[in-house]
């Protein structure tokens, strides 16, 4: 009985506000992350080699580079430069650079698996190369690319909980302040993982339909 | 009757790194008139139709379109000459995303800037040409392969080009479906279209060429009207060349 009073009264109204931030934390670096993606992906597959280059050295840093190290950069390093960001935008900042590098490794293979065919129809009905890579590849690339970057996404929503690391006090926060004021690690930790839980569920749920909603007639079992 | 040629191609060389592929190809092409291109595998005739709209760069030579000489360097220039020059792949390339009416309306839309319900009328008239008015709402994948090329002549013939080349438009297709593509093509060469093509089809280009023009190791063996080089061929290995695709394509188009 205790139990039940415990978690309705202290760990799900402190789980919620967490969840709030959380959400918060995730839609925008989701977006930004994606747009970042996008276009580092598309740089990466045609843009000049001086670009191409640039393009990389953001992947391989953004990848290789513990993603709590880089919010530490943000957050604790660039004070240093005079630059100060809120907890907050701090970790949203990290997120969609670091998600941003792991969409465009998607967003670059799918494109160059697109037929060159695709490629030369495009050239040869006058298109110019931006024309052609806005209405013909990317709308083909992004359909490829979204089971990966879905993936992105799921582990997005996981890794948001590093933002209380920099003092961003979302829903792991919340957790891990409540626990330790009640001492109740186990209840307070697997309410929390529930919510994670449900997060990505209802995240995977969404991707799904949307992943139905644009396949290609004919295509639905990918004939490649 | 000698009117000046709508299309000139002068000496065309093309080098893939140290494999000389065109060793200079020229053509020149009056408006109304169709030009074969026949050859074996590996002849060059796909790298030289693709030199004449620059999908394929070519290391030296000219090329003028009624009159006017091409600058491939110049963006604009190229993007506006390419608009002028329809293209058909053997493999059709339709764009996978789109409806055959997308297909047919995106090139009018996104090049031309003409406003959907314009692009849309367009559209649906030359699919209605090619006769597949029924099938405008459907997706590549949901086309057979005549169906597609159809569509892809459709979306050439919606730019209005004053020249078209056709790289063998029938040889992915099933024996069953050749016969409705040629139809369309025919139906081009009897409203006027300039077109080079390259086509083993030998009874189709016996009926329908103004010249024919046998291409062998980047460079033109032997040219002239169908009934000379395919019955009359000076050259051996034009003889030769010839017999092999009438036994091997017939003589039915
Ligand atoms: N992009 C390319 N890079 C290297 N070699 C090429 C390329 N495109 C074509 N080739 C070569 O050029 C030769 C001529 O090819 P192609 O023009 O397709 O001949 P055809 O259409 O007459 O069969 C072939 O041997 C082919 O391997
Ligand atoms: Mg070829």
């Amino acid at each position: 009985m205790d139990e039940l009073l415990f978690l309705q009264d202290e760990v799900v109204p402190a789980l919620l506000k967490g969840l709030r931030v959380s959400i918060l934390l995730i839609v925008p670096s989701a977006f930004f992350g994606l747009f970042i993606g996008i276009l580092v992906g598309a740089l990466r597959v045609y843009g000049s080699r001086p670009v191409v280059f640039a393009a990389d050295i953001y992947v391989t840093l953004f990848r290789g580079i513990p993603l709590v190290v880089q919010l530490f950069i943000w957050y604790f390093g660039l004070p240093y430069l005079g630059i100060y960001l809120s907890p907050f935008t701090a970790s949203i900042v990290g997120f969609s650079l670091c998600s941003g590098a792991y969409h465009s490794e998607y967003i670059r293979g799918a494109l160059k698996s697109i037929k060159r065919g695709q490629m030369l129809a495009a050239q040869a009905l006058g298109f110019s190369k931006f024309q052609m890579v806005v209405s013909v590849i990317l709308p083909q690339g992004l359909r490829r690319a979204l089971p990966g970057c879905g993936n992105e996404i799921i582990y997005l929503i996981k890794y948001s909980s590093l933002a209380y690391m920099v003092t961003c006090i979302e829903l792991t926060g919340e957790a891990k302040i409540l626990a330790s004021h009640s001492f109740k690690y186990t209840e307070v930790y697997l309410a929390a993982g529930g919510f994670y839980l449900g997060l990505v569920s209802i995240a995977g749920w969404i991707l799904h339909r949307l992943e139905r909603r644009v396949a290609i007639p004919g295509f639905e079992h990918h004939r490649g | 009757m000698e009117s000046e040629p709508i299309l000139v191609v002068e000496n065309i060389k093309k080098a893939f790194g140290p494999r000389v592929i065109l060793k200079g190809v020229s053509m020149a092409i009056r408006r109304g008139e169709l030009k074969v291109l026949i050859g074996p595998s590996g002849a060059g005739k796909s790298t030289f139709l693709q030199c004449i709209n620059f999908l394929v760069t070519p290391d030296a030579g000219e090329i003028r379109l009624e009159g006017r000489p091409i600058h491939h360097s110049r963006k604009r220039e190229l993007y506006a000459y390419r608009q002028q020059v329809g293209m058909i792949f053997q493999d059709f390339n339709l764009f996978d995303h789109l409806t055959a009416l997308d297909n047919v309306m995106i090139g009018l839309v996104r090049v031309k800037g003409m406003d959907r319900k314009s692009a849309r009328e367009r559209a649906m008239a030359e699919i209605e040409r090619v006769g597949l008015k029924e099938h405008a709402g459907h997706y590549p994948a949901q086309l057979s392969g005549g169906q597609k090329q159809r569509i892809s002549i459709a979306r050439a013939l919606a730019m209005d080009p004053k020249v078209m080349l056709l790289d063998e438009p029938t040889s992915a297709l099933d024996p069953e479906l050749i016969g409705e593509v040629l139809a369309v093509i025919r139906d081009l060469v009897a409203n006027g279209m300039t077109m080079v093509m390259a086509t083993h089809q030998i009874g189709f280009s016996r009926a329908m060429a103004n010249e024919i023009i046998f291409m062998e190791d980047g460079l033109i063996v032997e040219q002239g009207p169908p009934s000379v080089i395919l019955s009359d061929a000076r050259c051996e290995r034009t003889k030769e060349f010839c017999s092999k695709i009438t036994e091997l394509y017939g003589e039915a188009s």
